[in-house]
């Protein structure tokens, strides 16, 4: 883009119309001309030039009609230049890449752009359902409440389909997108939001004074206003200082510059959220970098110069393509060389649309009259209107808008009463300047009413920041640059630094006085205040009859505001013609919250790279390569990815492989990766006294060099996690948690020590990650361990018996622990690593173990294993569970105070007919048994009432012969023996069972002695 | 929201966890009553304004911070670290 001059604007006029785009002008703008970009809009080819947006593009093209709206299918045309643009909504791209809603307005042109309007059928052009607009009475607002009300059962056969088919915006590409998208901080003293006349100030001052400062532009392009407005500073065109400006913050170290960024979102103490669109304005992002960049910037002080919208005219008929906010036409005409039209009416209510007369008959453009809404005659309109040698009408209104799919004429009403049509195919609109104070409310500021402005401005700012320029409501320039200044030097001072004062550049004479006009009053037909969704001034008073005259409540019900535009055009004349409808004054009926983001945001922008797989990091135990060689069959289980089971050639299903599995643990050996429990480390003098308030069970008196069951409740009382504490020396323990609950468990531990038991001298470590555990469970595990633990450690039942703990060495001197623990019930054994020893260690115990029978064995069969002994787990430990109910209470510890000991006595907990654990086998046994069933007396019916318990755990026990399963019973400990009927709707299961002991084998458990 | 660590310094809400109400006090487990247990467990105020809240450092220093915090306006009025307030409270009990 540097390939246009700086000096475009100060051209002389340039009436000649240039290239194949029939209203491109052959001069000027900040467009590129010596490169010729090829796009399509509706199949439709044409050409543009870098420096252009999709808008105008279409503009210089010819290209009027560019959508249809949201409920009558009203042609529609460009309104705007900006990101406030609530008609130019297309479908950009194509395939996997298409995006709806993309604005117009904001897309910037590359070579092959493909867009297509939405909303319309079968064509643009002609568009059936626009007999909506025939049947507006019915569509009206809160028609959705209304018509669609009853019968019930219509809306998902009639309303719904009719409504997606009729109204509604644009389609989404319906399958993943292909591109990526990324996250990103950012630190800063002064963060300054826009780069137009105030920001670039802002941040020039900030900069020279030294401070790190982060610019943020929507645009592609540095400027904001100073793009579209001819004007002169110091004597020559302001792009000449943008340039300047630009080039010195460019070669500020300190200083970043990120164009095609929206700060879309203010949060608490200096956080502040922006998209960076970093590649849509190519056809296809590199493959090395995201579509778009979500960055969190923290911020010590934040400047908002994000300037002002430009409030469109209500009247009728000023939908119809052609009618265009007066700005937005300067944008077109001075940045783009792209004239809308040649015979243009203008109608304001302000001066600052003068400078729209002038540049609109500066490049040649027919100015036939010059609608002044302000009843006295202003002197800056009056010799605008002069030097274009049009019509000047004070106090007089466009009260109709001729053309169907665009403007053709306009009925002129004189102050009066007369009116006149005048031809014409294009008309100005300018209602005044609406400072954009989103960013300044979004932590809940409310904005307040200026009078002289007709604007809400922000006055309760946020901490950390403040405004400039058109943002704070000066709209003249001059005040944008000592505002920027201002705000620049106290940002830069406020972060320790001290700001030069810097010459105020020297301006021409402007003038921003404005009155208001809400709406043309006198006319018949539709005069929309909310373009996007269709909101006429006829349905304001349809809800104001109705009763919905709190301003949230006319949003709500006439859906003003609401669209992907968030009424940025809209929001204040509605506002204003409510406080009308109810004889209010404007700030007393105030506006609806201003809630992030300002701008829509995607989804996928939001997500970044936590997509798909990617949503949650996997965790991958220390033995995953070599159980992957295995072929085992892996489960995620939190964020971990274990091995379910290994299955062996031959086998036809997991049941299949599970049972094998299961008995060669009983009959042989078997090994499974245990890793993904949560290790805690606990070492200190208060090690022992900690513990014991922590467990439910007493852990100071375990001798050094064994272990123990541990339960530990939650404070209510409830069960929250069990495993094993060992004794490593008089003060220092190694505690297991659940693979679920290690996290949980840790930050407990963490509040207990830091909170509940400050004067304990203890300190806490996770160790998860640093070992690699593996059990090695079976009648021949001790002769498997034999091979692979050093001989210098004896491991003989006498030497290291049931629950007995030791540091031993393995491998040849690879520093080990071993702990003889059980979950199966069998003579089993827990080795533990250094995790990076973890795949050897395995390859060590396989080897040693092949003259066994070993087998390696699953989570499936972990589950047989457990079930088969009554050990409860995730499915037991629900949260609802007491110690008692789950068979545990003789854990429960007398002597001693610990976490859940009082609240744990609470009668409700205690009460004698709790669900409590059993087991169940079925009557038949070929029957299965299922989870999650729920559980009635013999010969009830299933109903909430009789409702007596769950299925909890089942599994396929190959030592019994048959299904069995855990259970939470109703008073279950006493109901042994008896039958309940196992009732699961969900899988038509209705199987009669036998109440037992959880407990189904070895329930001496004399075969973990060996 | 921004937290002042008193081990890390500000950092990120999105690192911290919150727990909730650290005006509560654990009951002396040799005299309390089954009311001050109920209390303990159950019973927290909701207040507008000024409150004292728990949380932990989790993806940080993992420390847990008694912070003064204004429910309305977000402001961080103070933050120390749990440990201090509890010993310090402990010490001020008879």
């Amino acid at each position: 883009m540097n390939d246009a001059a700086p000096n475009a604007h100060s051209a002389a006029p340039a009436r000649r119309l240039g290239d194949n785009a029939p209203l491109r002008l052959a001069e000027g703008g900040l467009i590129d001309r010596s490169r010729t970009l090829a796009f399509t809009f509706d199949g439709q080819r044409y050409l543009g030039h870098p420096g252009d947006t999709l808008a105008s593009a279409l503009i210089a093209n010819g290209v009027r009609l560019v959508g249809r709206s949201f409920k009558y299918h009203r042609p529609r045309g460009i309104l705007s230049a900006g990101p406030e643009e609530p008609n130019a909504l297309v479908e950009l791209r194509s395939g996997a890449r298409r995006e709806p809603n993309s604005r117009a307005t904001t897309i910037e042109l590359y070579d092959g752009l493909v867009a297509a309007s939405q909303n319309r059928w079968p064509s643009l052009k002609y568009d059936l359902l626009s007999i909506n607009g025939l049947a507006g009475p019915i569509i009206g607002a809160g028609f959705y409440y209304k018509t669609f009300m009853w019968p019930a059962a219509w809306w998902e056969k009639v309303y719904e389909p009719l409504i997606r088919r009729a109204a509604g915006l644009g389609r989404a590409a319906g399958v993943p997108d292909p591109d990526t998208y990324d996250k990103a901080n950012l630190h800063c003293d002064v963060l300054v939001v826009g780069a137009g006349p105030a920001g670039l100030m802002a941040a020039l001052t900030a900069g020279r004074a030294g401070a790190r400062v982060v610019l943020c532009e929507d645009d592609f392009r540095l400027g904001g206003r100073l793009l579209l407005d001819r004007r002169e500073i110091d004597g020559r065109s302001a792009l000449n200082w943008v340039a300047a400006t630009e080039a010195e913050l460019a070669a500020m170290p300190e200083v970043r510059i990120l164009r095609r960024t929206s700060v879309v979102a203010t949060y608490d103490h200096g956080t502040y959220a922006a998209v960076e669109r970093v590649n849509d304005h190519v056809a296809e992002p590199p493959s090395h970098e995201p579509r778009q960049r979500l960055w969190r910037i923290v911020a010590t002080r934040c400047v908002v110069a994000a300037g002002a919208t430009e409030r469109p005219l209500v009247f009728p008929g000023n939908d119809r393509p052609g009618v265009m906010l007066a700005g937005a036409v300067r944008a077109y005409v001075n940045r783009f060389a792209a004239i809308p039209g040649r015979r243009a009416v203008v109608f304001a209510t302000n001066d600052d649309a003068a400078r729209t007369v002038d540049d609109l008959a500066h490049c040649g453009v027919d100015v036939v009259a010059v609608v002044d809404a302000r009843p006295q005659a202003s002197a800056v309109m009056a010799d605008a209107t002069q030097r274009a040698s049009a019509r000047h009408i004070s106090g007089g209104a466009v009260t109709r808008v001729h053309g169907r799919l665009g403007v053709e004429a306009v009925d002129i009403r004189a102050a009066n009463g007369a009116t006149a049509r005048v031809a014409c195919d294009l008309v100005c609109v300018s209602g005044g300047w609406s400072p954009n104070v989103h960013l300044a409310s979004h932590l809940g500021g409310r904005p307040e009413w200026d009078a002289t402005l007709a604007a809400f401005v922000a006055r309760n700012l946020p901490e950390r920041m403040d405004l400039a320029g058109a943002a704070a409501g000066d709209l003249a320039l001059a005040d944008a640059f000592t505002q920027g200044h201002r705000a620049g030097s106290a940002a830069a001072e406020a972060c320790g630094f001290s700001a030069a004062s810097a010459p105020i550049p020297l301006l021409d004479p402007e003038s921003t006085a404005t009155s208001p006009l809400w709406r043309v009053t006198g006319t018949r037909g539709k005069a929309f205040v909310d373009f996007q969704n269709d909101v006429t001034t006829g349905d304001l008073e349809l809800a104001h009859r109705e009763g919905f005259r709190s301003v949230e409540h006319m949003k709500r019900y006439t859906t003003l505001g609401m669209a992907t535009d968030q009424g940025k055009t809209s929001n204040v004349n509605g506002l204003a013609l409510m406080a009308e409808l109810t004889q209010t004054s404007i700030p007393a009926t105030g506006t609806t919250t201003f809630r992030p983001p300002y701008l829509p945001v995607a989804i996928g922008t939001l997500a970044g790279h936590h997509r798909g797989k990617e949503f949650r990091p996997t965790r991958l135990a220390p033995t995953h390569t070599w159980a992957k060689e295995q072929g085992a069959i892996f489960v995620e289980t939190g964020l971990w990815l274990r091995a379910q089971w290994y299955p062996t050639p031959g086998e036809k299903d997991w049941l299949e492989s599970v049972d094998r599995e299961v008995r060669a643990v009983r009959s042989a050996v078997g090994i499974c990766d245990v890793s993904t429990l949560g290790k805690i480390d606990v070492q200190g003098p208060g090690a022992a006294a900690f513990l014991d308030f922590l467990y439910t069970n007493t852990m100071s008196t375990l001798a050094i060099g064994r272990a123990r069951y541990g339960l530990m409740l939650r404070e209510d009382g409830f069960v929250m996690d069990d495993g094993t504490v060992s004794r490593l020396g008089p003060e220092h323990y190694v505690v297991t948690t659940t693979t679920a609950n290690a996290a949980g468990v840790m930050a407990h531990m963490e509040h207990a020590q830091q909170w509940l038991r400050p004067g304990l001298d203890v300190t806490l470590a996770s160790v998860s990650e640093q070992w690699a555990q593996l059990s090695v469970a079976g009648p021949r595990s001790r002769d498997v361990l034999r091979a692979v633990v050093d001989p210098a450690h004896d491991i003989s039942d006498a030497a290291f018996p049931y629950l007995a703990v030791a540091e031993v060495s393995a491998m040849g001197g690879i520093p080990a622990r071993l702990f003889r623990i059980s979950y199966s019930g069998e003579r089993a054994y827990e080795i533990a690593v250094p995790a990076g020893y973890g795949d050897a260690l395995v390859r060590a115990l396989m080897d040693a173990g092949r003259a066994h029978g070993i087998v390696p064995y699953g989570t499936e069969t972990l589950g047989v294993l457990r079930i088969e002994k009554g050990h409860v787990a995730g499915n037991e430990i629900s949260g609802q569970t007491t110690a008692r109910d789950l068979g545990l209470g003789r854990m429960l510890s007398r002597k001693k105070d610990f976490i859940g000991r009082a609240l744990a006595e609470r009668p409700a907990l205690v009460a004698a007919g709790r669900p409590a654990l059993v087991g169940l086998k079925p009557v038949d046994r070929s029957l299965r048994l299922r989870a999650g069933a729920h559980l009635v007396a013999q010969g009830a019916e299933p109903t909430a009432a009789n409702d007596q318990g769950y299925v909890t755990s089942v599994a396929h026990s190959p030592t019994l012969g048959h299904w069995i399963g855990l259970a939470l019973l109703s008073g279950g400990a006493t109901r042994h023996g008896e039958r309940v009927r196992v009732w699961d709707p969900v899988r038509s299961g209705d199987t009669l069972a036998e109440v037992c002991d959880p407990v189904f084998y070895d329930p001496a458990g004399e075969r973990l002695h060996g | 929201m921004r937290i002042p660590c008193v081990y890390c310094g500000e950092r990120g809400h999105e690192e911290f966890a919150y727990l909730g109400d650290a005006t509560v006090q654990r009951p002396d487990a040799s005299s309390a009553t089954a009311a001050e247990w109920h209390d303990y467990g159950y019973v927290r105020d909701n207040p507008s304004g000024s409150h004292r809240e728990l949380w932990q450092h989790v993806s940080g220093c993992r420390a847990w911070l008694v912070v003064t915090r204004d429910t309305r306006t977000h402001a961080i009025l103070s933050v120390e670290a749990a440990r201090d307030v509890a010993l310090s409270r402990e010490k001020a009990a008879p």
